[in-house]
């Protein structure tokens, strides 16, 4: 098995806000980031796929396919977006980095041939990222 | 799904490598320039990953400013600006990044409630890295 990653990224405005909170249960869980006006990130992707290497083409994945499926899924729809306006899954769920990594992966997962996602690493800053390894957990990789 | 967050802080610190159930020669040998007697120090990076299943109602695996209060009082109070050698988990443990790594955890294990500790990682220069995942090791 071998595993590759390819990076991407991708900036984005969002806000923290459950409505089924009262507005202090909001401002003191979300604090700064509940501000309605939104505020945004330079968000860092990192996807991981893995697989046995082709012995035809040596690659694990084509990676102009891998790349085509991430500009497609991914940045076309977050890249310069309000995500809790402008994409689907965040106009009921938050977009905290959690949501936006398993949103990604359940984005990617179903479009892959070949190789298997393994991992969907999310950097909201250098100092925080989210990691998603889809139903299996992250196993020993 | 379950969604694992890593928060990455910083602290400095000195140690001095030296093992009591080693000779002065022994010592010199194993741990070579880390060996000074009147040791030297680090900027340390932990990264600290919690993990579990997304609160619907927050959309989070854990309260992040929690976290943050729990490191920067339990692991950051204890250590930044300190002499390593000093402290009581390092009376009897020689203060490797190793050792490091594994006390860091158990306070970590022990002070959060708030998501189950997935692993703890330390970046002791750019080029070296430990991590502990709390499989016995001790
Ligand atoms: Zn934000």
């Amino acid at each position: 098995m071998v595993y590759l990653t390819r990076k991407a990224e991708f900036s984005a405005s969002h806000f923290y806000h459950n409505p089924a909170f009262t507005a202090e249960e909001n401002a003191r869980v979300f604090g700064k980031c509940n501000n309605p006006n939104g505020h945004g990130h330079n968000y860092t992707l990192e996807v991981t796929v893995k697989g046995a290497v082709d012995p035809t083409t040596g690659f694990v994945v084509d990676l102009k396919h891998l790349k085509d499926i991430m500009s497609r899924e991914v940045l076309e729809a977050m890249d310069h977006r309000f995500l809790n306006k402008e994409v689907p899954e965040f106009l009921t769920q938050i977009p905290t980095t959690e949501n936006i990594a398993i949103a990604i992966w359940r984005r990617l997962a179903p479009k892959l041939k070949s190789a298997q996602l393994h991992r969907v690493r999310v950097y909201e800053t250098p100092d925080l990222f989210v990691d998603v390894f889809g139903e299996d957990g992250p196993g020993e990789a | 799904m379950k969604a694992y967050l890593t928060r990455r802080y910083m602290f400095s610190a000195s140690h001095r490598l030296h093992s009591e159930r080693l000779t002065e020669e022994e010592n010199r040998e194993t741990y070579g320039k880390c060996n000074n007697p009147y040791g030297h120090g680090h900027n340390y990076i932990i990264e600290v990953t919690v993990g579990g299943a997304v609160d619907e109602r927050t959309g989070m695996v854990c309260d992040l400013v929690e976290l943050d209060e729990c490191v920067r009082s339990h692991v950051l109070e204890r250590y930044d600006h300190q002499n390593l050698n000093v402290l009581e988990e390092f009376a009897a443990e020689v203060p490797t990044t190793e050792n490091l790594c594994i006390s860091i955890y158990e306070i970590v294990k022990r002070e959060f409630r708030g998501a189950h500790l997935q692993k703890v990682r330390i970046e002791e220069t750019m080029m070296n890295s430990f991590e502990y995942t709390g499989e016995n090791n001790r």
